[in-house]
């Protein structure tokens, strides 16, 4: 046995904090392996439906807001820089520089939420969500619009509206009819992974809270820093899922603006 | 490098001094309610799942009793028709997913796979006991789901229907969601523990079959679990926001809801057989004082299984509309995933003969096995193949088929190793007896119940219908016959296993003569399993010579060496004398 045997951190059930840590790092990797498969049952049922209702794909993903995510995308992207630079300071020892990057990644990923929350919020407003909001939204507007007098459809304006506008004159058959209810399908996709993604990210923010608390009460010592690796795994698999979202969702418009 | 041991007279090993039995077990360490509810010893939480599970056993074999009853008549005998629609959905619900999945891997993969490896616990012991609490949050919304108002969509779930009935799916299917996560838990701690916590000398080579098959299981649980989960959460999202994923009136595909639901929910059969195969090829050996045959292929036969078990979920969606090439694809691969199976069956074959065999109660169990799982997976052969499917597709042919592989197969998987390992996980012997009686009365009742309803689904009587027509009673009064007979026979361990708590003699630490290194620790063991660290110099089941996996010798097996012995087998008594290579 090593002298490591007798570390704090050891738990009673490893030999060594070699297995210890390896033990961490090797059931972190599983655990994405079933996070990866969780999501990317989404991305085949997104992308069949894309496959079949790309101009319905096109016009709800055009209405998103894309500088949110654009903004978002950044502060993903820098927090994993502050969680990598958080590992190294972890390997140095250097506990206030751990925690003063744990927290910037805390801050970034707190910075993402509440853009994203604004964004929820401006969806909501513009009645953009699946279900009754949008199906009473979109029946209102047909009333409107087939009154004579448009007045009163031009005192408000959102997606649902137009989309009712565009779809004006229409049936279901024609070309360039574009189907409410495939609409509400692609908002449904954007709302149940975006929601998903979010969790993810708070129980992410969680994590490195709880990091910052047992680097401050010096529970991480130098031998222990693969704790810090195990959250950041984690935190790297969030980004790079957003990565992939971030695309899918948001530029499948192809520049389709009205 | 191999030894050859000559066919010459065997020089035994002496048998390790029986170990001194502790004061103090994993099972009297501490006292009270908090202790069980708060432990993170892996033999406690296995404990846990094993009276949890038990519990909802008996909550589905009630529901299952209900349907058969009812099926004494053609015109429903005691049900209305939408209470038997919620009694065979409960039946399947409460079975599968709250009794079958985590059966073997929950129950003895916790409590041995540590045992085995020569590890102090799981590697992640708050998440073992999280798994548990995960799965009882999760099982309080099935269960509530489908005792209270109930569910009558069948435990497929499929949409449209499930995304509009009025029952109470949604707390149902939360439930399952949830439970999910405990299973998946549990294969990632499994997984972790068998690569990284095996103790000197047990490389791969020498890991025991069960723990191969554990292997393979964790592996389905974590690559399958998350993608159920994602479908369930789609179906809830159809559900409560009325958005069309799944349903055709609303722009959904119904076709996708079948495929992802049985991406998981095919390979998740898997996660019901194997770890009960990996039982049966530890408990033959040990009964047959025989070294397993073909270690390597059952070994990697195991892996096949979990690895082609993925590509083969459209066989359930022959008639579902799905494209005549892909089904000849899958009709193709659902033959070649037989082939691992079949390959288990012969290397056991193969090591029952002429072994040393007595019939004890662990063995009875796993030989009715043999049989019943051997029928349950020629049949499924017969609906593998696109033609016949078409004609047995949905009729009892295909209940018959899948009762024979999970209950003929799991279940008495499941019952031979909790009296394997009953001597070890309570210190205490059961009835003999009374458990070779269940065994035989299980056996016989099992196909009084099945074998009818291969004939009545060949003559086209669909499943799930309350109704029939008179010619197919005969057949509905037989099964439900046998039923009662296996209902019986599942009762009594209900009574004898409790019993021998309090009465039953103190087990020695091996009392099978096993070779496995749970055998190695006292009866029952101590919170971390081992007081040294055990080393491993040979494969796991060195019978020929009579060696444990510590390389000392095995002490006298139950049977022929007990004179006193009433079930003495015919034959030479004794280690047979062969040639015998030696692992490792």
């Amino acid at each position: 046995m090593s002298a490591s045997t007798h570390s704090p951190v050891l738990k009673h059930h490893f030999d060594n904090l070699e297995q210890q840590h390896s033990a961490e790092r090797l059931g972190m990797w599983m655990f994405l392996a079933t996070e990866v498969l969780f999501f990317s049952g989404l991305f085949v049922a997104y992308t069949i439906y894309r496959h079949w209702y790309p101009a319905e794909f096109q016009f709800a993903s055009s209405h998103l807001i894309l500088w949110i995510a654009g903004l978002n995308t950044g502060f993903l992207i820098t927090s994993s820089l502050t969680m990598t630079l958080a590992i190294r300071s972890a390997q140095q020892g250097n506990r206030s520089a751990l925690i003063r990057h744990l927290i910037a990644t805390a801050a970034l990923g707190t910075a993402f939420m509440g853009f994203k929350a604004y964004e929820y919020a401006t969806d909501v407003e513009e009645k953009f969500v699946p279900g009754w909001i949008f199906q009473e939204e979109y029946a209102e507007a047909v009333a409107d619009l087939s009154e004579k007098d448009h007045s009163t459809a031009h005192a408000k304006h959102n997606p649902v509206r137009e989309l009712a506008k565009l779809n004006l004159d229409k049936s279901v058959n024609d070309p360039g009819y574009i189907s409410p209810q495939r609409v509400q399908l692609f908002l449904c996709f954007y709302y149940v992974m975006t929601g998903i993604h979010g969790i993810h990210i708070i129980v992410g923010i969680g994590c490195i809270l709880w990091l910052v608390q047992q680097a401050y009460c010096g529970k991480i010592p130098r031998e222990n820093y693969s704790t810090v690796e195990v959250v950041s795994l984690y935190w790297h698999l969030v980004d790079m899922i957003w990565l992939f979202l971030m695309p899918l969702l948001y530029l499948a418009g192809g520049g389709l603006k009205h | 490098m191999s030894i050859v041991i000559a066919d010459e007279p065997r020089v035994a090993a002496p048998p390790p001094p029986e170990p001194v039995v502790p004061r103090r077990n994993y099972l009297n360490t501490e006292y009270g309610v908090l202790s069980w509810l708060l432990t993170v010893d892996h033999k406690r939480i296995g404990i846990l799942y094993l009276v949890s599970i038990s519990a909802f056993f008996v909550v589905g074999g009630i529901a299952a009793g209900l349907v058969r009853l009812n099926l004494l008549s053609p015109t429903g005998a005691i049900l209305t028709e939408d209470q038997y629609n919620r009694m065979f959905t409960a039946h399947g619900v409460v079975m599968l997913f709250l009794f079958l999945i985590p059966s073997i891997p929950a129950v003895f993969g916790n409590f041995f796979v540590p045992m085995m490896i020569g590890a102090k616990d799981l590697a992640f012991p708050k998440l073992n006991l999280a798994s548990w609490y995960v799965f009882m949050i999760g099982a309080g919304f099935a269960v509530y789901a489908v005792l209270v108002g109930g569910i009558d969509t069948g435990w497929t779930l499929y949409p449209p229907y499930s995304s509009r009935s009025h029952t109470n799916v949604t707390p149902g299917v939360f439930g399952v969601f949830i439970t999910g996560f405990s299973s998946i838990m549990t294969g990632l701690n499994i997984m972790v523990t068998i690569h990284k916590m095996r103790c000197p000398g047990m490389t791969w080579g020498r890991l025991p079959l069960f723990i191969w098959a554990m292997y393979a299981t964790s592996f389905i649980q974590l690559l399958g679990t998350p993608v159920v989960a994602i479908t369930l959460l789609l179906l809830l999202a159809e559900r409560v926001g009325g958005v069309g994923i799944f349903d055709p009136a609303i722009g959904g595909d119904p076709v996708l809801y079948q495929h992802m639901f049985w991406f998981y929910s095919h390979p998740a059969v898997y996660i019901m057989i194997v770890p009960g195969m990996g039982v049966v090829s530890e408990i033959l050996t040990c009964f047959s004082r025989k070294n397993i045959f073909g270690y390597k292929a059952i070994a990697w036969s195991s892996v096949g299984i979990a690895v082609v078990g993925f590509l083969v979920w459209a066989h359930h969606m022959y008639v579902a509309g799905i494209a005549y090439y892909s089904a000849l694809l899958f009709s193709f691969l659902t033959m070649l995933v037989a082939v691992p199976s079949a390959i288990k069956v012969f290397n056991w074959l193969a090591t029952l003969f002429r072994g040393s065999i007595t019939f004890h109660a662990p063995m009875l169990y796993t030989l009715a096995f043999l049989v019943l799982f051997t029928v349950g997976g020629v049949t499924g052969l017969f609906l593998a193949t696109l033609g016949t499917d078409i004609h047995l597709h949905d009729t009892y042919f295909v209940v018959a088929h899948f009762h024979f592989v999970m209950v003929g197969g799991m279940v008495l998987a499941y019952m031979a190793a909790l009296h394997y390992w009953w001597p070890k996980m309570t210190g205490r012997m059961y009835s003999d007896f009374w458990s070779r009686a269940s065994a035989t009365i299980i056996f016989v009742g099992f196909f009084f119940t099945f074998v009818p309803q291969f004939v009545l689904g060949y003559h086209g009587m669909p499943r799930r219908y309350p109704n029939y027509p008179q010619e197919f009673q005969i057949y509905n009064v037989l099964s439900t016959a046998g039923a009662s007979i296996l209902g019986f026979g599942y009762l009594l361990p209900g009574i004898y296993l409790p019993l021998s708590l309090f009465f039953g003699v103190k087990s020695p630490a091996n009392p099978w003569s096993a070779t496995g290194l749970e055998w190695q620790c006292p009866s029952p063991p101590t919170t971390f399993n081992f007081d040294f660290v055990p080393v491993v110099v040979c494969g796991p089941y060195e019978y020929a010579i009579g060696v444990d996996q510590l390389g000392r010798g095995l002490p006298d097996p139950p049977g022929p060496g007990d004179a006193a012995s009433p079930y003495r087998p015919v034959g030479p008594a004794g280690p047979i004398h062969k040639e015998t290579e030696v692992v490792g």
